[in-house]
């Protein structure tokens, strides 16, 4: 989120698209329903199914799953043709007036320099004319027909209200309504918030879905405000935790990179990191990023990491490819070439897609441990369980550890919520059994490798022998020392730059936060944008002071917000040119002749004169960018693509399957179906009593809701013989389920290019572990593609067939 | 713990007090002794309330868990679960998850031992942790001393294990995350990965 759960009382208008918040996110919901309450603002849900969030809207509108963009650019088009734009936003705070590179072009659905054969853009063109001073050319009258703008309303023009229902399958008359309603908070006394979640990101063009909705917030001058946004509404209580401390292929924690290998050296990795302003006077605050490595790596190898060696730059593994994502593990593991996986409470035999080939895959592996606090699938992959996990259980030849670990009412630490507050919390009682807590169970892991590499030597045992760990019991290290790494400490005195026998901090001190930083050796910091949690004040995320001056929702000394505690981020945006609030009613800060105050911490330098520099710090440009340049593998603009298995073919780009440049493994794509075969649209999703495979496990939620079921239209399950209530078949090439069927008004058939669409709606709470009854799941249906940027499944839009059914044998 | 707010320890000190008295001590008569002996003792009293937030969706409720027992002693457990009302977020609500939290920790179905199945078994047998540690990082160090690619065709150090994967938890603390970092990325691990991707 760029603002916070508690800042949605501040809106006008909720838009809830690609997310179910009043089912899955029941108690942040309760905000939207404030607003309407005390503000008479208002909701519109765009969902394939009639939800319980649309059934509390003010205005709900259906859509086919998968066409998002053309309902987005639909809407920014009608913006724009309306002359409802956030004018003075647009042309200060975006890239609305770069001009563009020649030879950089759309059509047919391909931006130039398509490679077809390894589905892959040379995105050389994808960029702005620089000129002789090193700045990027801009039009403030916004008349070059190549600046941003033109070139945007170029690309957007075909998304007219008759093709977005072509397109989406969204009556004329709704689509209308609905940007109608959004286009009023071009005002600037009225801000829209955007509330989405997986609806958004399980798809091939997931990350282009968010930013048609970013590119929409920035043309209405509403992000940076109160009430405004982007607001991801993330699945699990530490995902966003987990995401800002990289724990992923290619990530370093606070948004850095593992190096590629073609960055050989640390100056090479160093030298496309510099960052350079594309507009004159701006902060370009990844200019420092040599600070946050720097002392990354000191928190990582301590005395090892030393000027002399670069500070161990190659105790990083430098990668060949993008990532290691989950799905190509998956793929390497099938293919014999992954031996061992670990699973930290996570369950991929039912949350990873085409759930034959991961049960296939896991069973080639020569290990597999899994570390959870419940029983799960995947730690049981091996077992027979008839119908709903039919293996050859004496076949399978992989060695399995279950390790119990703790759950939260053991442990101590910070979650960080979708608002990015960091808040502590204590253990209540003690492990159950001879469970342990994760930080153990690491460590333990850890320590017993270590040993056998200092009595056995091996492959570059150098990362693993000098890794830093300066725990008082290192045998069980503490959340507290966990957390003052991660904010960072003096390693040696810090002395003033200007005054050398002055010692600013000293060595061992907590740093207060990440200004402080060097990249000299001399601090070090596990997480830069978590610096600020835990320094000399103190644990900052055990803060429990819920005063909130004004009733703003800022809520300021209630645990940590990163960065810096900062509540709306890019909150400079909130003000206008001169530094006023466009809105006095939502003042957050303001420049007072001197420096920037109100209710938040500043985004920017407090000194930083109005006029002068650009909200959006990290960005070279100092503004936003409704034009990516290279930064995004399928287009500097969003554009409609159709998911891998469609109803329907691309209107817009007949030819083009799928995400143009989305990876496709070849053992896949034999798996993928076609509408003449597999004519429904399914999708995946939630329902409020349960939380995805765990609350399965729990009675009460199990009684609640016991068993697996799809939903279909009535319309549907006539043409089909199915019965409410009654069992039905629902399948394609990658698995087959049977599930009982609700029969409901919530889903009705969507009429797409002059065609019906029936949706079959498969929610995701079945397996066989715990105390609801044995049942299946999307997985088993789903295909085995991703997102073009960063491999997020596409668990929401896929093709299936149905048929009435006798149940399955073993019910 | 953190107490600080004094509607807590008024609270947390009345419960206490509860525990400690008997209704005799008001001077009720012995008809009014033997009715109340007959109540059901107040269920909060004498236990410690610890502020923790929901593991579900990231919401992030606040939670108050009542527990009876020590941790400092081993012997603390869980009797009863509540929205934090002080919570700016949940002002003390749940969702039909959250409200059955007390169940999903005393779970049927949560694992106590760690367990081993062998290659081709069709079961679970208990194993002991130092025997399960000790397998595991022989496991790992056989692989890995096997797999390692410290220089690529060029010549260049890379420095990666790419036969041995890693899927962290959605649901653990940050602190649990930062040493699960530190411990997967010193071994050259490139297959990391966590709920954040699906």
């Amino acid at each position: 989120m760029t603002n916070s759960w508690t800042d949605i009382r501040n809106t006008d208008l909720v838009v809830i698209m690609g997310g179910n918040a009043a089912e899955a996110h029941p108690c942040g919901f309760k905000w939207v329903t404030e607003a309407k309450a005390n503000r008479g603002a208002k909701l519109i849900v765009v969902d394939p199914r009639f939800t319980r969030s649309a059934s509390v809207a003010d205005f709900y509108a259906p859509i086919r799953q998968g066409s998002d963009i053309a309902f987005l650019l639909g809407v920014i088009k009608y913006c724009i043709d309306n002359d409802k734009v956030q004018w003075d936003y647009v042309k200060a705070f975006t890239n609305a007036a770069y001009i563009l590179k020649e030879g950089f072009a759309y059509s047919d659905g391909l931006f130039t320099g398509y490679d077809a054969e390894k589905r892959e853009y040379d995105r050389s063109t994808w960029d702005y004319e620089i000129g002789e001073d090193g700045y990027v050319l801009v039009d403030e009258t916004l008349q070059n027909p190549r600046c941003v703008w033109n070139m945007l309303k170029e690309h957007i023009a075909v998304y007219t209200p008759e093709m977005v229902e072509r397109i989406c399958g969204t009556p004329k008359d709704k689509f209308l309504k609905v940007a109608e309603m959004i286009s009023e908070c071009s005002a600037r006394d009225k801000t829209m918030t955007s509330m989405y979640a997986l609806g958004w990101t399980q798809h091939s063009k997931g990350s282009q879905n968010i930013r048609s909705m970013a590119m929409l917030q920035l043309i209405l001058g509403n992000i940076g405000v109160r009430g405004g946004g982007m607001n991801a509404l993330r699945g699990h209580s530490n995902i966003q935790g987990l995401t800002d401390i990289g724990l992923m292929s290619n990530l370093i924690p606070g948004y850095l990179n593992i190096p590629t290998e073609r960055e050989v050296d640390y100056a090479t990795y160093i030298s496309s990191r510099g960052f350079k302003p594309l507009r004159p006077n701006q902060m370009s605050y990844w200019q420092n990023y040599s600070k946050f490595f720097v002392s990354f790596q000191k928190a990582m190898w301590g005395s090892a990491a030393t000027p002399e060696n670069d500070f161990a730059y190659h105790y990083l593994p430098k990668l060949d490819l993008p990532a290691y994502d989950i799905l190509r593990a998956f793929e390497m593991m099938d293919q014999g070439q992954m031996h061992g996986y670990f699973c930290q409470g996570f369950n991929p035999l039912l949350s990873f897609p085409d759930r034959g080939k991961i049960t296939r895959s896991l069973g080639k592996l020569k290990f597999l441990v899994v570390i959870d606090p419940l029983e799960t699938e995947t730690s049981r992959f091996w077992e027979n369980h008839g119908t709903f996990n039919d293996v050859d259980t004496a076949s399978i030849q992989t060695e399995v550890y279950q390790l119990p670990s703790t759950c939260f009412a053991e442990d101590e630490g910070a979650l960080v919520n979708s608002g990015r507050w960091l808040q502590w919390h204590w253990a209540a009682q003690n492990p159950p059994g001879e469970a342990k807590h994760d930080t153990w169970i690491m460590a333990q892991l850890y320590l017993r490798l270590k040993k056998l590499y200092q009595e056995e030597g091996g492959k570059f045992p150098d990362a693993i022998l000098n890794l830093h760990w300066p725990y008082a019991d290192p045998e069980d290290p503490k959340p507290d020392e966990l957390a003052r790494e991660m904010n960072g400490y003096a390693v040696t005195d810090l002395r003033d730059p200007n005054d050398p026998t002055k010692v600013l901090l000293e060595a061992g001190k907590q740093v207060a936060g990440f200004g402080v930083l060097r990249d000299d050796g001399s601090t070090a910091c596990g997480c830069w944008i978590y610096s600020g949690c835990f320094n000399e004040n103190g644990n900052n995320m055990a803060r429990r002071d819920n005063t909130d001056p004004d009733a703003t929702g800022a809520y300021p000394n209630w645990t940590f917000s990163w960065p810096a505690n900062r509540r709306i981020l890019y909150n400079r945006a909130s003000a206008d040119l001169d530094g006023k609030a466009w809105d006095p009613t939502r003042k957050l800060i303001e420049w007072n002749g001197e420096k920037w105050e109100g209710y938040d911490v500043p985004d920017i330098a407090v000194t930083a004169k109005p006029r002068e520099v650009g909200p959006f710090i990290m960005n070279p440009e100092g503004q936003s960018r409704l034009f990516t340049r290279g930064m995004m593998r399928d287009g500097p603009f969003p554009a409609h693509y159709e998911p891998f298995e469609s109803p329907v073919v691309n209107v817009v780009a007949p030819a083009v399957r799928g995400n143009p440049v989305a990876r496709v493994f070849e053992s896949d794509r034999q798996s993928f179906g076609d509408a003449e075969e597999f004519p429904y649209a399914a999708t995946s999703y939630r329902l409020t009593e349960h939380f995805h495979y765990w609350t399965k496990h729990v009675w009460v939620n199990a009684v609640l809701q016991p068993e697996f079921f799809v939903e279909i239209s009535e319309e549907l399950a006539s043409e089909k013989g199915i019965d409410k209530g009654g069992w039905c078949r629902v399948w394609n090439k990658r698995g087959s389920v049977h599930a009982k069927a609700v029969v409901t008004k919530r889903i009705q058939p969507l009429i797409c290019d002059g065609k019906p669409v029936h949706i079959v709606g498969i929610p995701l709470h079945w397996g066989f572990t715990g105390a609801a009854k044995n049942g299946m799941g999307p997985n088993s249906l789903t295909p085995f593609v991703g997102d073009a940027n960063i491999e997020t499944p596409e668990f929401k839009a896929f093709l299936v067939n149905i048929e009435r059914s006798d149940g399955p044998a073993s019910a | 713990m953190n107490m600080e707010i004094s509607r807590r320890s008024f609270l947390k000190g009345a419960g206490a007090g509860v525990a400690a008295t008997t209704i005799g001590a008001f001077g009720f008569g012995e008809a009014e002794a033997a009715f109340v002996a007959e109540l059901r003792p107040y269920k909060l009293a004498g236990t410690t309330e610890t502020r923790n937030t929901c593991p579900y969706c990231s919401v992030a409720c606040g939670v108050i868990i009542y527990s009876k027992g020590d941790i400092a002693q081993g012997n603390a457990v869980a009797m009863h679960l509540e929205g934090d009302v002080d919570h700016p977020t949940n002002r003390g609500t749940l969702c039909p998850k959250g409200a059955a939290l007390l169940d999903f920790i005393k779970s049927e179905t949560r694992l106590t031992k760690p367990k081993v199945r062998r290659a081709g078994s069709d079961k679970f047998e208990e194993i002991s942790w130092n025997e399960a540690l000790d397998n595991i990082a022989r496991l790992m160090k056989d692989d890995r001393d096997a797999n390692f690619i410290e220089r690529n065709m060029d010549g260049v150090q890379v420095n990666r294990w790419t036969t041995t994967g890693f899927l962290a938890a959605s649901a653990t603390t940050n602190e649990t995350a930062f040493l699960t970092y530190k411990a997967v990325r010193s071994t050259g691990i490139v297959a990391f990965d966590n709920q954040a991707r699906v």
